[in-house]
């Protein structure tokens, strides 16, 4: 058959309006009736909130605080650090879309309209107004997307191995850090103390290294408890149970105030960081139990294939049983993804900058805006239901591509 | 039951004397001696629970026996871990699942142990695996996933990552029971053809036909014990012991 012929038997072409309407919201008398219910509902809640935040509220605390919800108190003068973290995020990001399209292609436009929107954001980026520093950062977040384009241009026509993307990503990771922290002495990139970290900086460093480095370590504690080393078996079961039975405040707690009462004087580890291993062994926990699962829906005919054919038990693992498990716990994983991303904001009560936490130091830092909780509260509920959204939005595309094969 | 023990053993690819296991109360193996020769196909059967698929999976040590010995090529299966892997690629094992490894395409199935264990690269191993999945007629389906295949292609794909290791004995744990009747034919036809090429085959099945066309020697397995074993047109034709006669007229009148 030529792709132009017609095929005999066509599904029927979408209703019309009238009748749609008819056969979706008034079939019965009573759907007529929620119809019209909840339509009057709809339209009254929708008025008062649009009117609320168009009118009534006041967004100033948010609007001359975008520094501070941005970068918390990092220095000023130092600010071009961030910037270089987002050019570099942004170039790989171009790059990925450039090697491996499809999904990535969605990510990096949202990422580059979502930086030009900043650019034209009809009121001062930087309170002070200070023209110059105002149209710098402008200039700045206009070539973000123009580092986008160019990373994508260069992927495509150097067709960079995937491997190597990832490679670059990882790497990206402790550039990141060590270029936000710098080192001490150095003239051109001194130390920036991370109690001046904030923002959604902080929150954002904080997640991805409890993601990234609670990942391998929990695999790495779900094999161990299926080992049959004995050993190795005890430890991570009682790991993985200790941890479980604490709540995240507790470790937090534990890791900043209780820890360095045990450690000698000298031995000063950094309060983020030491939030960030609580966070990261508390994630890497449940990771654990969650990876197990996984591991446990692998039926023993797939092992006794790869004995069969002389894999031995480290290759069975890496090329078989992981690949499968992990791929069955994806929702899991990126479930917890999600949970550990707004966990961040516990990090608040071990005196940490976080997003929530530069929101309520807004409110208590102007008399005036002591009761517009309510906006800078909505503001920040926004801004984590966005990148929520977006892992989630990932981990649904994730499991489309990789549910080719599946049994 | 009958024991021919008195051939030289250098003939012998596999020799069993006295092998005995058990499933914690339950003794599955009872005392199982036989030896196979060098490219001598034999068929077993049996009623379930006989322990005749316990038996093959002992030969590779997917099982492990608790009394006698095993000795395949020479190598006597012990709890020594080189000698385990050393065994185990010289031997292909079909199963009656398939078990093909669903995350992976059908040529990645069949390289996957050439390329890890045997370290051949990566062109040579697919070369190889072409040439296999030529040999058991689907050369069309390497790029798809074993979920899309059928079962006798999933099967026959399964003999293909088994003989890409270059195995000098096959195991078939009764490779058909899983297929559809249609699908059994090719699959016995990818077997046949693989018996004429002097390979050495042990094959679990029900499959009377093929048996009485292919195998060397057919042994029958009842209660852990080797009932009888002979040739096939002497199996078939006057069975000496009751238990396999019965066998027989349950499995070839049904």
């Amino acid at each position: 058959m030529s792709a132009t012929s017609k095929p005999v038997s066509q599904p029927p072409a979408g209703l019309r309006l009238g009748p749609w309407l008819k056969k979706n919201l008034f079939s019965t008398w009573y759907n007529s009736l929620l119809t019209v219910v909840s339509s009057i509902l709809i339209f009254v809640v929708l008025k008062a909130l649009l009117s609320w935040v168009l009118f009534t509220a006041d967004w100033s605390p948010v609007v001359q605080s975008l520094k501070l919800f941005a970068v918390g108190l990092f220095p000023l003068e130092e600010i071009w650090r961030v910037g270089t973290v987002l050019a570099m995020v942004s170039f790989l990001m171009g790059l990925s879309w450039g090697a491996w399209g499809g999904t990535v292609r969605t990510f990096a436009i949202a990422l580059a309209a979502g930086f030009a929107l900043i650019a034209v954001l009809p009121f001062d980026l930087y309170p002070p107004n200070d023209d110059s520093l105002d149209l710098l950062l402008r200039a700045g977040f206009l070539a973000l997307p123009v580092l986008i384009a160019a990373g994508r241009l260069l992927g495509q026509s150097l067709r960079v191995k995937g491997s190597i993307i990832v490679l670059l990503w990882l790497l990206s990771f402790v550039l990141t850090i060590f270029l936000l922290s710098g080192f001490k002495g150095s003239t051109w990139l001194p130390k920036v103390a991370s109690n001046l970290w904030g923002g959604l900086l902080l929150t954002f460093l904080l997640a991805a290294v409890g993601i990234v480095a609670s990942f391998p370590i929990g695999v790495m504690l779900a094999l161990g408890r299926q080992s049959s080393l004995p050993v190795v078996k005890l430890f991570c079961i009682l790991f993985i149970e200790m941890v479980r039975g604490v709540p995240l405040v507790t470790i937090l707690f534990m890791a900043s105030i209780i820890l360095p009462l045990f450690l000698p004087e000298e031995v000063r580890i950094d309060r983020v960081l030491r939030a960030m291993v609580g966070m990261t062994l508390f994630a890497a926990a449940y990771m654990a139990e969650n990876v197990r699962g996984g591991l446990q829906a692998i039926p023993t005919g797939q092992y006794e294939a790869a004995k069969a054919v002389g894999l031995t038990g480290f290759q069975t693992t890496t090329f078989i049983v992981l690949p499968q498990a992990l791929r069955i716990v994806i929702p899991a994983i990126v479930g917890q993804f999600i949970a550990l991303f707004m966990d961040t904001t516990l990090a608040i009560i071990v005196g940490l900058m976080e997003l929530l936490a530069v929101g309520r130091a807004v409110l208590q830092s102007n008399q005036e805006w002591l009761l517009r909780d309510k906006e800078v509260y909505l503001f920040i509920a926004i801004l984590f239901w966005i990148f929520t959204y977006a892992m989630s939005y990932a981990s649904r595309r994730l499991e489309i591509a990789l549910g080719l094969g599946e049994r | 039951m009958s024991e021919e023990n008195s051939v030289p053993e250098d003939d012998h690819i596999i020799i069993c004397r006295n092998v005995e296991k058990w499933f914690d109360d339950f003794h599955v193996l009872r005392g199982i001696s036989i030896s196979i020769k060098r490219g001598e196909k034999v068929v077993i059967c049996g009623p379930s629970g006989s322990g005749k698929s316990t038996f093959i999976r002992t030969i590779n040590r997917l099982e492990e026996h608790q009394k006698g010995e095993i000795i395949v090529d020479g190598i006597e299966l012990s709890n020594d871990v080189r000698n385990i892997s050393a065994i185990r690629s010289e031997i292909g094992m079909v199963f009656q699942s398939f078990n093909l490894f669903p995350h992976l395409t059908v040529m990645q199935n069949i390289t996957l142990a050439p390329m890890r264990v045997r370290k051949l690269p990566k062109d040579e191993a697919e070369e190889a695996a072409h040439k296999l999945l030529e040999r058991v007629g689907i050369p069309e389906q390497a790029d798809k996933y074993p979920g899309q295949l059928s079962g006798g292609q999933q099967q026959r794909v399964a003999i293909a990552r088994a003989l890409a290791m270059e195995p000098k004995i096959m195991l078939f744990d009764e490779p058909t029971s899983a297929l559809d009747p249609e699908m059994i034919k090719e699959v016995l036809d990818v077997m046949r053809e693989l018996a004429q090429s002097g390979i050495t085959m042990i094959v679990v099945t029900h499959e009377m036909g093929f048996a009485r066309e292919v195998a060397d020697r057919i042994v029958f397995f009842d209660e852990g014990q080797i009932v009888e074993q002979a040739p096939p047109q002497e199996f078939f034709a006057n069975p000496r012991e009751e238990r396999t006669r019965l066998f027989l007229s349950q499995i070839l009148t049904h």
